[in-house]
C-alpha cells in the first residue's frame, strides 16, 4: 500500500526524492534535507496520502560516514492506516529545517535529538535540552560519547 | 491599585499527584495557570544507548523498567520487532497466549491508572478495591513468570515457559468476577459520585485535531472521538481474528477517559475470554536453535543443543542488514521500536518511541488558562509513566 506513496513521491519530487527501498514491507524514502518541509507539508495534505499523524522522529549517527547524521521520520495516517520512513542526511555542525510547524508533536522528539546527537533544528521555539541537564557536556548517543567513565 | 505580579510556583519533581519525577514549573495568576513548563529527565537511564552495547536478548529485561505498569507490552514490542527484523513466525500457543497475557495486563494497567486517579482527586476507597482485582492478576503473572512487575516473560520466538497449570481456571475465575466488580464497586463509588462529576466532567478538554497535531494516542486520543487502536487499524499477534469493540468519547474531557478506559477493561475482557477458547497446543517457542534458547534437559543431555546454548547466550545471533519499525497499542497509547542493524549481535540504533513521553507534551494545551485544581485531575487522567517519559 505505501508503495503507492513512495511512486507518487518520486513523481512529484523526482529531483528531491536520494534513494527508496522496501525492507519487510516497509518503505523508506531518503530525501534530499533542503526540501524536507515540502516533502512534508505534500504527505500531510494531500487527501490521498494524508499522513496527519507523526509517529516518531529521532536520530541516528552513523559515524564515519559523510554526512553522518540521519533524521528519521515515522509517519503515519490516522485515516487511511499506512506508514512511510522519511530520512534526511544531516552533517555535523549542518542545520535542517524543523517540522513542528507540521506537527507539533515534533517539539519534543527535535529537543531529544538535539540532546542526543546535537543536530540542529532550525526554526523550532525552543531547541533545550530535555532529557539531559541544562550544563551537560556533550550528546549522550553520538557514538563515540563513551559508554562509561567519563 | 496596587500592582500585580504573575507568581512562579514550582510543583514535583517529589509531589504525590504527578505520578513520579515529574516537575512542572507553573506561572500562576491568582489560581489560573498562565503557563505550564514540564521538566522531565529525572529519570533518564540512557536506555538507548545501554541497548547499542547489549545483545538482543539481553535487552528484553530493560524493557520491563520503561513502562513498569505495562511491562509486558513492552516486552512485547521490543520482540515483535526483532522478530520482524528476522523474518520469523512464532508458534501460534504463543501468539495467543502473548493476546491473553497482555490484555490481562492492560486490565492491571487501567486498574492501577483508575484507583491512583482515584486518589489523586480525593477518592481514596476507590484504590483499595481496584489494588484487590489487580492482586488477582498480578498473582497470575507471578505462577507464570515469578515476578509481579517486571515480568520478562515474552522472549524472542514465544515465551520463556510454557503457561502454569490451572493457569486457565484462574483466568476464568477472574474474568466471572470483575464485571460485577466493575459495576458495584468501581461505577458506584466512582461515577455516581456527584464531586467526581464536578472535578472531572468539562476539564481537560481537547479537540481531536489538536490530539492528533499533538501525537497523542491510546485512550486519550479516543477519549476525543477518533477511533484509533493500532490492534484495529495495523493489527499484529492475530487481534484482526478477535471480535471487540474501539470505545471512543465525545468531549474529550478527562471523564471521557476514564469512560474509554472503563469500556477497554470489559473488552480486554473479552478478548481474554476469545484468547482462552481456542488456545492451541503445542510449541510455545519457535524452533530455531540460532536465536531462541533450548529447553533446560536437552542442554544437560545433547551436545547440540548445549553448544547453541553457549552461542546464544555468549554471542547472541547475527540479523540481516536492515532496519524496522513496530508499534503496538500499550495501555497508554502507541509504543514502537525502531531498530537499525547493521548485521552485527548488537542493534547499531535502538529507539523507543514512548506513548507517554508524547502524551505528556500536551499536557501545557490542557491546562493552561485552567484553575490549578484541575491541573491534577489531568495529570492523573494522562497517567503518564516517568520511567518511561525519562528512559
Amino acid at each position: 500500500m505505501s508503495e503507492m506513496v513512495v511512486e507518487k513521491l518520486k513523481k512529484r519530487f523526482s529531483a528531491s526524492v536520494l534513494d527508496s527501498y522496501s525492507f519487510r514491507d516497509e518503505n523508506t524514502v531518503v530525501i534530499k534535507k533542503e526540501d524536507l518541509v515540502a516533502i512534508c507539508r505534500y504527505l500531510k495534505s494531500d487527501p490521498e496520502l494524508s499522513f496527519d499523524f507523526l509517529s516518531d522522529l529521532c536520530g541516528v549517527d552513523y559515524m564515519g560516514r559523510e554526512p553522518r547524521f540521519e533524521v528519521v521520520y515515522h509517519l503515519f495516517s490516522i485515516n487511511k492506516h499506512h506508514r512511510i520512513r522519511l530520512k534526511a542526511m544531516v552533517g555535523e555542525g549542518e542545520k535542517i529545517s524543523s517540522v513542528v510547524g507540521l506537527w507539533s508533536t515534533a517539539d519534543w522528539h527535535e529537543r531529544e535529538a538535539f540532546d542526543m546527537y546535537g543536530i540542529i533544528f532550525e526554526g523550532h521555539p525552543n531547541l533545550t535540552r530535555i532529557l539531559m541537564p541544562e550544563n551537560w557536556d556533550g550528546h549522550p548517543l553520538r557514538k563515540d560519547y563513551p559508554l562509561k567513565g567519563r | 491599585m496596587a500592582e500585580t505580579k504573575n507568581m512562579i510556583l514550582n510543583m514535583g519533581p517529589q509531589h504525590p499527584s504527578t505520578h513520579g519525577v515529574l516537575r512542572l514549573i507553573l506561572e500562576l495568576d491568582g489560581e489560573t495557570v498562565v503557563k505550564l513548563t514540564p521538566e522531565i529527565g529525572y529519570l533518564h537511564r540512557g536506555v538507548e544507548k545501554l541497548g547499542e552495547n547489549l545483545t538482543y536478548h539481553q535487552f528484553i529485561p530493560l524493557t520491563d523498567r520503561e513502562d513498569y505498569i505495562a511491562s509486558l507490552s513492552n516486552n512485547l514490542a521490543y520482540c515483535m520487532t526483532v522478530e520482524k527484523l528476522l523474518g520469523m513466525e512464532v508458534p501460534p500457543r504463543a501468539m495467543v497466549a502473548r493476546v491473553l497475557l497482555t490484555e490481562l495486563q492492560r486490565i492491571a494497567s487501567h486498574l492501577i491508572w483508575l484507583g491512583t486517579f482515584g486518589l489523586d482527586i480525593g477518592a481514596m476507597s476507590l484504590f483499595f478495591y481496584c489494588m484487590r482485582e489487580r492482586e488477582t492478576i498480578l498473582d497470575m503473572f507471578e505462577a507464570c513468570a515469578g515476578a509481579r512487575l517486571t515480568i520478562n516473560y515474552f522472549r524472542i520466538g514465544g515465551i520463556a515457559k510454557d503457561l502454569p497449570e490451572g493457569f486457565e481456571k484462574r483466568v476464568r475465575d477472574f474474568i466471572d468476577i470483575l464485571p460485577e466488580k466493575m459495576k458495584n464497586d468501581y461505577e458506584r463509588i466512582f461515577q455516581d459520585n456527584k464531586i467526581v462529576r464536578i472535578r472531572t466532567e468539562g476539564v481537560g478538554i481537547i479537540s481531536k485535531e489538536d490530539a492528533v497535531d499533538l501525537g497523542l494516542s491510546g485512550p486519550l486520543l479516543r477519549a476525543c472521538g477518533v477511533p484509533w487502536d493500532i490492534r484495529k487499524s495495523n493489527p499484529y499477534c492475530g487481534y484482526e481474528t478477535y471480535e471487540f469493540d474501539i470505545p471512543t468519547g465525545k468531549t474529550g474531557d478527562v471523564f471521557d477517559r476514564y469512560l474509554v478506559r472503563m469500556e477497554e477493561m470489559r473488552q480486554s475482557l473479552k478478548i481474554v475470554q476469545q484468547a482462552l477458547d481456542r488456545l492451541p497446543g503445542g510449541a510455545f517457542l519457535a524452533d530455531d536453535p540460532k536465536i531462541c534458547l533450548p529447553p533446560k534437559q536437552k542442554v544437560m543431555t545433547e551436545m547440540e543443543s548445549l553448544i547453541h546454548h553457549f552461542k546464544i547466550v555468549s554471542e547472541g545471533f547475527d540479523p540481516p542488514v536492515g532496519e524496522v519499525y513496530h508499534s503496538i497499542e500499550t495501555p497508554r497509547g502507541e509504543l514502537g521500536f525502531y531498530i537499525v542493524s547493521d548485521g552485527s549481535n548488537k542493534p547499531y540504533r535502538l529507539r523507543f518511541r514512548p506513548p507517554s513521553f508524547v502524551n505528556l507534551e500536551s499536557l501545557a494545551k490542557m491546562a493552561e488558562g485552567k484553575l490549578i485544581g484541575d491541573l491534577i485531575a489531568i495529570i492523573g487522567a494522562l497517567d503518564p509513566v516517568m520511567g518511561e517519559v525519562d528512559r
